[in-house]
């Protein structure tokens, strides 16, 4: 067993856990965050997306060791005070959701993109948002939602 | 993950080359984990290289040119305004390489040393590579395998940033029990007819502390392209890398580099002699396409790939001649 210290939504967490415990599992079955969905597991459709020390990650591909010391945002940590992200809000408004099983993951890189670029173009956008697959394929609402979200936000800076 | 392993997270890269020997060196994971979990890779231990920040520096001093270590990840090189001013062809390959999320945690290191892509060898096949008998793509699925180079086994080298690389003529820093080495990355990686089970020349223990880029000659234009079927999240079908001098509207010296052709990132004789002198007209461009791949000796299903990069390789000087 190894003990791993992280913050995950602002609050701080040590936990006793096998070496082979991967992030995403250590967020599931560990912590009950069943936000942070469980897809491919080698990294290849980004519904396992959080954020770790500022960069979007495949929670699926970190070990949780690898986590250790570090700060993670998971979709449960996204809206404040029962009030949700500009973000989520524009993915309800453009119907980005269809079966929803994306929808964490797509949400955590789209917020990321706009913390670091506030105003993307559709170009930013898709390269953002290139490493979360959607097999309903409504990307384009989702593209839409995250230009909508962008403009919102601007609005109220 | 239902394997088991020890982790160790050694402090020093002393320690890290002593205990890397028994097991694999883990830098970002994001190949040797989808290894451990297809059941191809079994390590009993992982060497974290984490706490080493010598590792992690990108340098460039001059006359020495430039130094990048081994755990700078793909996005920091993609990012990195002074690569993608002197160094295209670097940030260009680093920010095509797979997704964003892959970027942020793939390593430089880990990308010249992640294993095949091929189907059969990643999939549940006993091929050549695993220690099997045969290779099952000479006659089976190969769309996407080698055009040259492939002798009992023909995958192709998947790695982006070993073509630019090759092209700007870069050196491996490799530090091992037996000291330090210092390798042209022409000679790193291994074709199927020396050994078809290994991609690299790394001995156990042996870890790529940095790559070092040679400074550029005045004058030089480097870019790389890379053809997929998606234009995101995807393996290079073809690419190519170009490291070169252009002097009164020909060329005057460099190399180009070709990706997806063969199993090892590929130096192309006859093209790279065609170079030097050749002008870079209408007339020029076609001769030096024309002399790419001409040893090919394609499968089935893959013949394409001949075409494919000579079309780049035209597009390519193209965009250095305008």
């Amino acid at each position: 067993m190894i003990t791993v210290s992280l913050t995950i939504n602002k609050k701080e967490y040590t936990c006793e856990i096998d070496p082979q415990t991967t992030l995403l599992e250590l967020l599931r079955e560990h912590l009950g965050l069943t936000g942070t969905k469980r897809g491919c597991e080698i990294g290849e459709c980004g519904a396992c997306t959080v954020i770790m020390d500022g960069l979007t990650v495949n929670s699926c591909l970190v070990p949780a060791f690898q986590a250790d010391g570090s700060d993670i945002t998971t979709i449960e940590g996204i809206a404040s005070n029962g009030k949700l992200h500009p973000v989520q809000e524009a993915f309800l408004e453009y119907d980005a959701v269809h079966c929803g099983f994306c929808t964490p993951g797509m949400v955590l890189s789209a917020v990321n993109l706009l913390d670091n670029n506030p105003q993307p173009s559709q170009e930013d956008i898709r390269r953002a948002l290139a490493g979360n697959l959607c097999r309903c394929t409504g990307y384009q609402q989702i593209f839409d939602a995250v230009q909508a979200a962008s403009k919102k936000m601007k609005s109220k800076r | 993950m239902n394997q088991q392993f020890e982790y160790i997270n050694p402090q020093s890269l002393d320690e890290a080359v002593k205990l890397a020997g028994q097991g694999s060196v883990y830098a970002g994971g994001t190949d040797l984990l989808g290894l451990m979990k297809n059941d191809i890779a079994h390590p009993q231990r992982l060497v974290n290289l984490k706490a080493l920040p010598e590792l992690k520096a990108v340098e460039r001093q001059k006359g020495k040119g430039l130094r990048l270590g081994a755990l700078v990840t793909l996005n920091e090189l993609a990012e990195n305004e002074m690569l993608q001013k002197d160094f295209p062809a670097i940030s260009q390959a680093a920010g095509s390489a797979a997704s964003p999320q892959l970027r942020n945690v793939g390593t430089l290191g880990g990308n010249l040393c992640q294993r095949p892509r091929c189907w059969y060898f990643r999939g549940d096949f006993d091929c050549l590579r695993k220690g099997g008998a045969t290779c099952f793509a000479m006659d089976g699925e190969n769309k996407y395998h080698c055009v040259v180079g492939g002798d009992g086994c023909y995958i192709v080298h998947p790695s982006d940033m070993a073509v630019a690389l090759l092209a700007l003529e870069a050196k491996l820093e490799i530090y091992g029990p037996g000291g330090q080495r210092l390798l042209p990355i022409s000679h790193f990686y291994v074709l199927p007819e020396d050994d078809p089970t290994v991609e690299t020349v790394l001995q156990p223990g042996e870890i790529i502390t940095s790559v070092i880029v040679p400074e550029q000659p005045v004058g030089s234009r480097s870019v790389f392209v890379k053809f997929r079927e998606r234009s995101a999240w995807d393996f290079a079908v073809v690419s190519v890398a170009a490291a070169l001098q252009v002097q009164n509207g020909a060329i005057s010296g460099g190399k180009i580099a070709l990706g997806g052709v063969a199993p090892v990132p590929w130096l192309d004789k006859k093209l790279n002699n065609t170079l030097a002198g050749t002008a870079l007209d209408e007339n020029g461009i076609n001769k030096i396409a024309a002399s790419a791949l001409t040893d090919a000796e394609p499968l089935e299903q893959n013949g394409y790939k001949v075409i494919l990069a000579r079309n780049m390789i035209k597009g390519v000087l193209q965009s250095l001649a305008g």
